[in-house]
């Protein structure tokens, strides 16, 4: 169960790793495509040092809807799978755990892409 | 920059500082906390939906809960309605998955006018690649260390 604040603290938490990124784009000339992939890169580093899975516990989705819980879920499949069927479990598990939002991304964006018109 | 700059170009930076708008970075801190914040706590509260009406575990309603979020996102994106929330919003609208969900959608729909395969199929992944090849990469190497660490 999680604790009675997770609303609170998915809030706080999850505004400020949206904070990082704009601070980011705003104090220095990285651009939006290196933003993101940077806070993907530093979702997985922090699941490889073991400190991702606390800050999910902590902050709810908070933690699991910003871009670097992208990182972590692909360490988690590709770790999961290494444990299972040893080290070619690192290329068969890698999208195990993100299949969800990529493939929910891309189903969803070409339905959208059929019915919908380009605005602007 | 690598790119050996003329003097005259030099007198041209030069020029532009102090001429270059600076950016309100503390109000678009705030723009972003509030709606990067207000997007968590959406998907907390499509997370608990799922813990209560489908009886899943927190970790288990964290896949569906994402899949969710995705699936308003690109609806807002044909809408047109998610490029003016952006546009207030900034990374508070781009770092959340419903971000990646609307760089897929929109660079879907811009290019559809030149065909489903050759337009859609090839453009799709045009602004959201760098996060999976870069994501995929690291995770591989963070996965292989700790690999190396737990079995070594």
């Amino acid at each position: 169960m999680p604790h009675p604040w997770i609303f609170l603290t998915a809030f706080i938490v999850g505004g400020l790793i949206c904070v990082i990124g704009q601070l980011m784009l705003d104090l220095t000339k990285l651009t939006p495509a290196h933003v993101m992939t940077i806070l993907v890169v530093s979702g997985a580093i922090l699941d490889g040092l073991g400190w991702y899975d606390p800050l999910i516990q902590f902050a709810g989705a908070g933690a699991t809807v910003p871009i670097t819980s992208f990182g972590n879920a692909l360490v988690h499949g590709a770790m999961a799978e290494a444990q299972q069927y040893g080290i070619i479990g690192l290329i068969t598990g890698i999208f195990e755990v993100t299949s969800a939002g990529i493939s929910a991304a891309i189903v969803f964006g070409f339905l959208t892409a059929l019915i919908a018109r380009a605005r602007g | 920059m690598s790119i050996q700059l003329g003097n005259r170009q030099k007198q041209y930076q030069q020029f532009l500082k102090g001429r270059q708008p600076s950016r309100p970075f503390f109000r678009n801190s705030i723009r972003a906390f509030l709606a990067g914040g207000t997007t968590c706590l959406l998907g907390q509260g499509i997370q608990e939906l799922f813990v209560h009406f489908f009886h899943m575990s927190e970790k288990m309603a964290g896949n569906p809960t994402v899949a969710i979020l995705i699936m308003i996102s690109a609806l807002l994106t044909g809408l047109g309605v998610y490029d003016i929330f952006s546009q207030w919003a900034g990374a508070g609208s781009a770092v959340p998955v419903t971000g990646f969900a609307n760089a897929i959608t929109s660079a879907a729909l811009e290019h559809k006018t030149e065909g489903y395969v050759v337009g859609i199929g090839s453009n799709m992944f045009k602004i959201a690649g760098p996060v999976i090849v870069f994501g995929v990469v690291a995770a591989f190497f963070v996965g292989l260390a700790r690999y190396i660490i737990l079995h070594i």
